[in-house]
Parts: structure tokens; C-alpha cells; sequence
């Protein structure tokens, strides 16, 4: 019952979601807006953090579309993620430029330091760590960040100070 | 000027008021990395009210920021390098209160009404790496808060628009972007000119233009510096080709994740609507022009021109099959034209200046700039806007400043992970689109990663074929497999585990990926390692054919990698 209702909680946040998303400017002085599955699923991603079974169901439902197109889409673009992440993003560039400055060095590193191997969350839940193929601070490199904001000069001392301070 | 255009100049114009002290903070991307809002936080904090402080873009010199540029009345400009909360609390103290200017933390000065210079900081216009650089797509780089529409109306913006929109037909405008040579600074270097003519041919009451920001490629930061730094520019830009190529539509196409350019592109779009430069009749012309910020999720094949179109489409981002072409039937079916951001940037400055003007920099068959991104084992590392025809050498001496590490370069890697590697031997070639793809190279997007004699080729190799093969969509499989066939035998080159005839695989299954595969992204991943084996192939050679077994310590480790994959 409680699930149930849990919910049910979540579909109506997801549906308010869309229905505000849709909500088409009738001022012909503002930008258009083109709402699509894609358009959609991001929201989802942007306000819940991850994609619930529940939006692929409420999107599919919402845009005429069947579940597999829905779940064709987002399992194509690799920053959708499935399940709650931990509270904290940590990513680190494993781009070229980083790769020439340590970038696989500081990875093991920050595994061991972690306890994980892999993009996965931590054991108590507070960090999400993923692997990015390119941050764009390229002159800074070796660069990860925390929660989106980038941080340049990595080191695994320097990127544990940054998980520190957030604990 | 149209009288419509004049009154909101003036208005604009009217409203500025002087404070007495203004500071700007680089921001961007890479202003971020190195903690440039902290700065601005405790400038905002610490300081009283007779003072503007603005976050700017970022002039492109990443390697010394985070930057702050003080003025105060009737004194130059001043710019410190480096700054961190210690140092601006004495620059604060020593410069804005008791008016001395800390030559030791001052790099540059800019004198723009004649104010008397400081002795001992050289002006920026002289200052080296900056002096080599022709300021055309990033000319209000660090000048400009990028979410002002005003500051950009105050610095001559949209004023190429008004002219077109006043005195130059449709094809008055094609035909001078035609004549200046412009060429797209995506990667394909196709005539921009040429291109809006097979739009403009076509007489389909909806046509788009869509401004391609995906930007996925590693090392290449120049299409969001210029989002983060001066997005009207690129508007402006995008709705002179609407305008030449009659067209109903645009859209910019961002990757979702690209925070500061989305918020910028968003804010500057919304700016424009709201002043009468995008929707209905612009500016008392008969021309409509809508915009729209599209996002796409994370998918390096996006970039690819009928892979946005599904992407805008809300769908996965495959290529499409070709005939029918893009100005035939692209996004929804319509017509349409794809442009990369720096293309579409160039276009205000060549209405306002004229084709010859631009004809006139750069070389022959490359007129104007590159737009270069500097990164990896080099001094001077940030985005640089550099006349085409200088050396690659001199690029790398007088721009690059050197090697940072002390020792010597080794190798280049240019135009993203499907481009190439050039070694010292291409040093002497001239940057231009074809004498690049000619030494096997290509400029692509202007992104350089500067590698110096530690770097293990086969290793770097192995990073960018990692990459392509990540990034794969998974349509035709000379690319899904090629790749990943690719990166297995890598993989065992870089672990001493090489099989006889290894090497003869990669490069069956490279020629096979260039004929066999749909898009750029197949076609164009075999360039790294074929580049590489110009350049390198000893290297190759002693990992994948000799199975000498050297000692554990020059073992690489195996690489990670993401284990997410498109199913």
C-alpha cells in the first residue's frame, strides 16, 4: 500500500512535469518550443535526477509513442541513468588531453580510495562516480567535477579534499 | 539604420551609467576549472557599491586564470593573472585603495581612451600570446558580459543584421559570404557560401537553419567558448543565414550537460524576442525568423548532420541514409542547413567589413582564422583565434610558448579523435584546411593536443579508438565492430599480448570501416591510427610484431574505460 502510494506520488510529480513542459507560449513575441520524447525524457533526467520505470510509462503515454520507443531513446544517450544516484556527482575526463596528463592514474587511484571499480555509486550511497569522455576545460587538465561545477589540476588528493569538504 | 533600429541603440545608450570602478572575471568552462567564481564571490562580497563587477567570458588565455581585469577612471585597464583569494585581497587592497598597481601580479594593460599606461606591464595587444591572434568570431571575447544583450548592442552588435535587413537583398548576403571563402569550421571545410545556395534554391515556405553546438569532441572547447563568451554573436549570425537562405526556422543544438552555453544561448535568444530581432516583421522588415534551443542527450554522433536532425527529432541520433539531402528533405521532412558555431560567427563581421576584408587574412583557399584550442604538454594553454597559413611549428613556439614539461614535443594530435596524429616531421606544414588533410591530418574543429616525448603513442591511439568506439551508434557495423575490433587488438599491443598479424587486421579493418560505413564517424575512424603509422610506425611495430618481453614496469595497465553501452 505504502509503495502503491509512493507511487503514485511519483507519477503525478511526472505528469505535472510534462504537462508543464508542454505548456506552449501563446505570446508570438517568445521562442517556440518543440516538445519531443527526448525533450521529455531530459526533463525527467534534469528534475529527478535519474529516469523512473514510471516516466518511461508516463512519457509514452504522454507523447502517443509505445514503451519500446520511449526506452529506444533513453537507453541510446549515456547521461540517462536508471536508478537514484548517490547524493554527490563525482566525474572524472578520461578524454585525450586529460589521458596524457594522468587521467588513468588519478581513476585508479580514486577507485582505490572509494572502494569501487567501476561508474557506480559508493557503498553508503554519497557518491555517484562516472567516467565523462570530454568536461571542455581541456587546459586545465587533468579536470573532474563535483556535482557538475568542473575543477581543473586533478590529482586523487585534490579530488578527495573536494569529496571532503561536501561530507 | 533603420529608425527602429536607432531608437533602440539610443535607448540602450541612454541608460548606461559609469561606475567608477569596473572589474570583469573571466568565466567559461575553463575559468570554472581553475575557480573563478570564488573570486567573484568575494569581489562581490568585499567591495563597496561604487563598483561593477561583471562576469565576462574568458579572453582565451586559460592558462593564467583565473583573470581579473580592474578599471578604474582615467587609468588603463589592468589584468591580473592567476588570481586567488589571497591575491585579490592584496590586489584590492594595494590597487582600488591606495591606487598601486602590483606590477609583480599584473600581466597586461589596455589603454582604450588614451589613459596614460603603467610602466613595466606590456599592453595586450602586445603581449605574446595574444598579439598573434586577429580577433574576428572571439573580438568581444573578455570584453562582454555574455548574458547582456545591451553591452553586445553597445559594441557595434546586430548591426550587420540592420543593414542586411535595410540594404542587401537575400542574395546580396549569400553572394558575400560566397565571396569571402568561408568555409565550415566543423570539420568538413565545405564553401559556407555554396552550401546556403542549395538551401536558398529551394522554395518550401518552412526551411531551417540549425546551428550545430553539439561539441563531443575531446580537446576542442572553442564552440562553447563562444556560447559562453559572446552567444549573440552566433545569433546574429544564425538569423543572417536565415535571412540569406529565406528561411522560417532556426535552432541551436546544444548537448544537454553544456550548462553555461545552454543558460547563455537561452538568455540571448529570449534578449532578442524581446527586442524585436527574432519573431515577426525583425526590425520593420517583411523577414520572420523563430529560434529555438534544442538539447540532445549524450551522443558524439549527434554532431553529425542528419544524426541532429533525429536528435532535434526526439529520436535516437542515427545518421540517415543520403539522397535525400538535408536542403531537400532534412529536419521534419523540410529543408534544411547545418552550420557549426564558429561558421555561423564569422558572418556578422563579413556583412559588416565586407568579403575581401576577409579574403584578405589567412590563405588562399583558407580565408580568415582558426579558432585553435591549445591543451596538453604545452606553456600557453587556451583557445586562440589565429589567421590560417602559419606554421604548425610556430604555432606551437610562438603562440604555445613551448613545451611545458621540459622536454621535447612529440606529436600533435589534431581535429578531434577521428582526425590524426602529425609528428615532428609536420612541423613545417601550414595550418590550412587542405594542407593539413594532405600531411594525413585534419584541422576539423581546431582542437590540439599537444603531446611531448613521454607520450606513448599506441597508448594515445588507443584512447582516441577507445572513445570512437564508445561513442559508436551502432547503425552499420564496420563502425560497431570495427572499432571495437580496433580496440581489442590495441589493447593487446599495449598489454604484450599482440597475435602474429595484429597489425595487418587494424589496417584491413580500417579500409574496410572507410568504404563500408555510413557516416563521418566510421568513415573517419581509422584516421588516428593510419596518421599515427605515418608518423610512428616503429612504435607499432615494436608493440604489436616483436614479442621482446620487456620488464613489468613498462607494462601499460589496462585502460578504464565506461562500461555503459547502447544497446
Amino acid at each position: 500500500m505504502n509503495t502503491n502510494s509512493k507511487n503514485n506520488d511519483l507519477r503525478s510529480n511526472i505528469r505535472e512535469l510534462l504537462n508543464s513542459e508542454n505548456k506552449k507560449s501563446s505570446q508570438d513575441s517568445s521562442p517556440p518550443k518543440t516538445v519531443t520524447v527526448l525533450s521529455c525524457l531530459l526533463s525527467v533526467q534534469d528534475n529527478f535526477h535519474y529516469i523512473p520505470d514510471e516516466a518511461i510509462e508516463e512519457i509514452a503515454d504522454f507523447m502517443d509513442k509505445t514503451i519500446n520507443d520511449v526506452w529506444g531513446v533513453a537507453s541510446f544517450y549515456t547521461n540517462f541513468r536508471f536508478s537514484p544516484p548517490g547524493s554527490y556527482s563525482l566525474d572524472i575526463c578520461w578524454g585525450p588531453t586529460c589521458h596524457i596528463s594522468g587521467a588513468q592514474e588519478i581513476l585508479r587511484g580514486i577507485h582505490k580510495k572509494l572502494g569501487i571499480d567501476s561508474e557506480t555509486e559508493t557503498e553508503d550511497g554519497k557518491i555517484s562516480l562516472g567516467y565523462s569522455t570530454c568536461l571542455g576545460a581541456c587546459a586545465q587538465a587533468p579536470v573532474y567535477a563535483v556535482n557538475h561545477e568542473l575543477i581543473g589540476n586533478a590529482s586523487v588528493e585534490k579530488i578527495m579534499d573536494t569529496i571532503k569538504e561536501l561530507k | 539604420m533603420s529608425e527602429i533600429f536607432n531608437q533602440l541603440v539610443s535607448k540602450i545608450e541612454s541608460q548606461q551609467s559609469d561606475e567608477d570602478i569596473l572589474i570583469r572575471v573571466g568565466y567559461g568552462a575553463s575559468g570554472q576549472a581553475s575557480g573563478s567564481k570564488k573570486i567573484f564571490d568575494w569581489l562581490k562580497k568585499n567591495l563597496k557599491s561604487n563598483t561593477d563587477i561583471r562576469m565576462v567570458g574568458a579572453l582565451g588565455l586559460s592558462y593564467l586564470e583565473p583573470i581579473v581585469d580592474i578599471k578604474i577612471k582615467d587609468k588603463p585597464r589592468v589584468l591580473f593573472s592567476n588570481v586567488d583569494i589571497e591575491k585579490i585581497q592584496k590586489i584590492t587592497d594595494e590597487y582600488i585603495h591606495n591606487q598601486n598597481v602590483l606590477k609583480e601580479y599584473a600581466f597586461a594593460q589596455i589603454s582604450e581612451d588614451g589613459e596614460k599606461i603603467f610602466n613595466n606591464i606590456p599592453e595586450l595587444d602586445n603581449f605574446s600570446p595574444f598579439k598573434y591572434q586577429k580577433r574576428i568570431a572571439t573580438r568581444n571575447f573578455g570584453e562582454i558580459d555574455p548574458e547582456s544583450f545591451e553591452q553586445y548592442i553597445l559594441t557595434g552588435g546586430y548591426k550587420s543584421l540592420d543593414k542586411a535587413l535595410n540594404s542587401l537583398t537575400p542574395e546580396d548576403v549569400l553572394e558575400e559570404v560566397k565571396n569571402s571563402g568561408l568555409r565550415g569550421r566543423g570539420g568538413a571545410a565545405f564553401s559556407t557560401g555554396i552550401k546556403w545556395s542549395f538551401l536558398a534554391g529551394n522554395n518550401s515556405p518552412i526551411k531551417y537553419v540549425l546551428c550545430n553546438c553539439e561539441e563531443g569532441d575531446p580537446g576542442a572547447f572553442n564552440d562553447k567558448g563562444i556560447l559562453e563568451n559572446d552567444p549573440h554573436t552566433l545569433l546574429e549570425g544564425l538569423i543572417l543565414a536565415g535571412y540569406a537562405t529565406k528561411s522560417s526556422h532556426g535552432h541551436i543544438f546544444i548537448r544537454q550537460g553544456h550548462t553555461i552555453p545552454i543558460e547563455n544561448a537561452r538568455k540571448a535568444v529570449k534578449d532578442a524576442y524581446e527586442n524585436g530581432l527574432l519573431g515577426k516583421n525583425i526590425l520593420g522588415s517583411d523577414f520572420n525568423f523563430e529560434v529555438e534551443v534544442s538539447l540532445t542527450g549524450d551522443s558524439y554522433v549527434a554532431g553529425e548532420e542528419t544524426a541532429l536532425m533525429e536528435a532535434i527529432e526526439g529520436k535516437r541520433s542515427m545518421p540517415r541514409f543520403r539522397p535525400p539531402f538535408p536542403a531537400q528533405a532534412g529536419l521534419w521532412g523540410k529543408p534544411s542547413n547545418i552550420n557549426n558555431v564558429k561558421t555561423l560567427s564569422y558572418v556578422p563581421w563579413i556583412i559588416e567589413n565586407g568579403a575581401n576584408e576577409f579574403k584578405k587574412i589567412g590563405t588562399e583557399k583558407s580565408s580568415g582564422t582558426a579558432i585553435i584550442c591549445l591543451s596538453g604538454h604545452i606553456n600557453n594553454r587556451g583557445m586562440y583565434e589565429i589567421p590560417f597559413g602559419i606554421t604548425l611549428g610556430d604555432l606551437l613556439q610562438n603562440v604555445g610558448g613551448g613545451s611545458s614539461t621540459g622536454k621535447q614535443i612529440k606529436l600533435l594530435q589534431t581535429g578531434g579523435p577521428l582526425g590524426g596524429v602529425l609528428g615532428k616531421e609536420a612541423f613545417d606544414v601550414v595550418m590550412d584546411f587542405d594542407e593539413m588533410a594532405k600531411a594525413g591530418a585534419i584541422l576539423g574543429s581546431g582542437g590540439i593536443i599537444v603531446g611531448d616525448q613521454n607520450v606513448d603513442v599506441v597508448d594515445l591511439i588507443r584512447n582516441l579508438v577507445a572513445f570512437n568506439q564508445f561513442e559508436s551508434c551502432g547503425k552499420c557495423f564496420p563502425c560497431r565492430l570495427g572499432n571495437t575490433h580496433m580496440l581489442d587488438i590495441l589493447d593487446r599491443a599495449c598489454n604484450e599480448k599482440s597475435i602474429k598479424g595484429d597489425l595487418d587486421v587494424v589496417k584491413k579493418i580500417g579500409e574496410n570501416m572507410k568504404v563500408g560505413s555510413l557516416c563521418g564517424h566510421g568513415q573517419l575512424g581509422y584516421n588516428p591510427i593510419s596518421s599515427a603509422l605515418k608518423f610512428f610506425d616503429q612504435e607499432f611495430i615494436d608493440k604489436m610484431t616483436t614479442h621482446t618481453i620487456r620488464d613489468e614496469k613498462s607494462k601499460i595497465p589496462e585502460m578504464i574505460l565506461p562500461t555503459r553501452t547502447r544497446p
